[in-house]
């Protein structure tokens, strides 16, 4: 089954721009990536678009397909009425470079705010050893593709251009929560205590976990359930936990 | 849809500069407002009725029930509940209704509760009304400072309502009893109680505070694996979450409006043996 469908994609870059329509013919079984290479290959070749895999799983192809953030490649058309305009725009929590292409270094940026993993103390490459169930929780955040739909949709950074500088987003929240659970990371052991910078340097406080990040993720991670929870409550245990405290101050507690 | 030529954006949040310069502040097309809608109405119709009882200060005891409303009894203006979780723990000099003095326990934990934090961010306080949605604040802090900082305690209404939850499971079995007080007995109520109940205890379990506490604060599940069972059991719960925090506020309203019937005489409990 073909039929004829209207795409109205956003058309600029940082100076201005607006909104084309254009009529294009849907076949059976297509995403809207296929239509968007249609429309470069027949009406509008200088279209620009970022895209790698067609996919799902590099992470490129992230736009806004009628006010949704999502993937173009993962976006079937079949999923949409026929009969209504397909409105498509660039991310737009991150500044545009042209068309549906958008500057997305906001997100190097925080990622690299981030301590990485601490290698622990006389364990040389190759003898690390982890038990399954250890590595299990940080396993999920592991199917991250970096298409930052998250990060767009939060509305923390989204709705608040001046929040960018003290949030790092979902996806590096994650990032902390992953690395906080991970078995053998020796932060604690070089003084760095994740939950503390969780909270005063990378901003979890914002996080009021109304899950916009888990209802955009195409990988399906649970965000903000096996993520930021668990973040927040494990600061909690650092910082609004009195008798955790005091166990930790007078060394009650033992190490986990 | 404007497809006019618009110059660069010089506004807030969506419209600010450097990003596309879309003049609607939104393109949604699908209904998301429905969710926030249903949120709102079903907050409201337990708040509304619920306010309703807990200042009625009667028609809480059909014996051998008890509403979940009024139980525990800590002031010393209740009606007497045979062999009931009554302490006077508030002297004569409490006049309100009873109900008051428990309600804030389980109005804390539900209003710090992260499930409800997130229904009612949204759909009370629009911040944001829907993903992708702008919010209509122009300054946002999120849960960092006072009061919603505050919201990290909610691990100690978790503390309290695990005796509630006992308290009530109490009352269930004192529900098991014919009018005169003997044992092994049981009419319809007993089993809306029970129902209640069990719901109680699968919310209150599946709480994410309940999910750290028991396992989720570890680094090594291998080095604890009875905590690795419970961590899994609580996370089993805890996916349905929102479905559970549903149910049992549905219920507890429903449990109340059941004794309040049977209690009013509108409604004749039947017995079943
Ligand atoms: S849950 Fe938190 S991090 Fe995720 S979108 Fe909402 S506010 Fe942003
Ligand atoms: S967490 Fe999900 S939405 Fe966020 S960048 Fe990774 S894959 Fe994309
Ligand atoms: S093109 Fe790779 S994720 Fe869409
Ligand atoms: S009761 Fe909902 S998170 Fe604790």
């Amino acid at each position: 089954m073909t039929y004829q469908a209207e795409f109205r994609v956003w058309r600029g870059d940082s100076t201005g721009g607006s909104f084309e329509s254009y009529r294009v013919e849907v076949h059976e079984g297509e995403v809207v990536l296929d239509l968007v290479h249609r429309l470069q290959a027949t009406q509008a070749p200088d279209l620009a678009v970022r895209w790698n895999c067609k996919a799902g799983k590099c992470g490129s192809c992230s736009a806004e397909i009628n006010g949704r953030p999502r993937l173009l490649c993962m976006t079937r058309m079949s999923t949409l009425s026929p009969d209504e305009p397909v409105v498509i725009t660039p991310l737009r929590a991150f500044p545009v470079l042209r068309d549906l292409v958008t500057d997305v270094s906001f997100n190097y940026a925080k990622a690299r705010e981030i301590p990485g993993f601490i290698p622990p103390a006389g364990l040389g490459p190759g003898e690390y050893r982890m038990q399954q169930e250890d590595v299990e929780r940080s396993q999920e955040f592991r199917k991250c593709i970096e298409c930052f739909l998250c990060q767009d949709t939060c509305h923390v950074v989204r709705d608040h251009e001046e929040n960018k500088s003290v949030f790092a987003g979902p996806r590096f929240l994650m990032r902390v929560a992953e690395l906080d659970m991970h078995p053998l990371d020796a932060a604690a052991e070089a003084g760095l205590d994740r939950r503390a910078t969780a909270q005063d340097v990378h901003g979890l406080g914002y996080c009021n976990i109304t899950k916009c990040c888990t209802e955009v993720c195409p990988e399906q991670i649970r965000i903000t359930d096996n993520a930021l929870i668990p973040l927040k409550e494990r600061v909690a245990d650092l910082k609004y936990h009195p008798l955790v405290w005091l166990g930790s101050r007078i060394g009650l507690r033992r190490k986990d | 849809m404007v497809s006019t030529e618009t110059g660069p954006p010089t506004g807030t949040g969506v419209h600010s500069p450097g990003r596309a310069a879309v003049p609607q502040r939104q393109l949604r097309t699908d209904r998301w407002w429905l969710p926030q809608l249903a949120t709102v109405t079903g907050l409201l119709a337990f708040i509304g009725y619920s306010t309703w009882r807990a200042f009625e200060g009667a028609h809480y005891y059909a014996p051998p029930y008890v509403s979940p409303f009024y139980s525990p009894c800590l002031a010393a203006n209740c009606v007497p509940v045979r062999g009931g979780a009554d302490w006077t723990l508030f002297g004569d000099w409490w006049r309100l209704s009873p109900a008051l003095l428990v309600l804030i326990f389980p109005l804390g934990f539900r209003l710090t509760c992260y499930y409800y934090r997130k229904a009612y961010y949204r759909a009370f306080w629009s911040s944001p009304p829907a993903c992708a949605v702008p919010e209509p604040h122009t300054r946002y802090t999120g849960e960092t400072r006072f009061p919603l900082i505050l919201q990290n305690l909610h691990r100690y209404f978790f503390y309290v309502a695990v005796p509630f939850a006992m308290i009530l499971t109490y009352d269930v079995a004192l529900g098991f009893r014919n009018t005169g007080g003997e044992w092994g007995h049981a009419g319809l109520g007993s089993f809306v109680l029970l129902g209640n109940v069990a719901l109680i205890w699968a919310y209150t379990l599946s709480c994410h505070s309940c999910r750290h506490i028991v396992g989720g604060r570890l680094k090594h599940f291998s080095g604890h694996p009875v905590r690795h069972r419970l961590w899994q059991f609580v996370g089993r719960l805890n996916v349905r979450h929102m479905l559970l925090a549903w149910s049992s506020l549905a219920s507890v309203g429903l449990t109340d409006l059941y004794v309040y019937l049977v209690s009013s005489g509108a409604f004749g409990d039947p017995q079943l043996f």
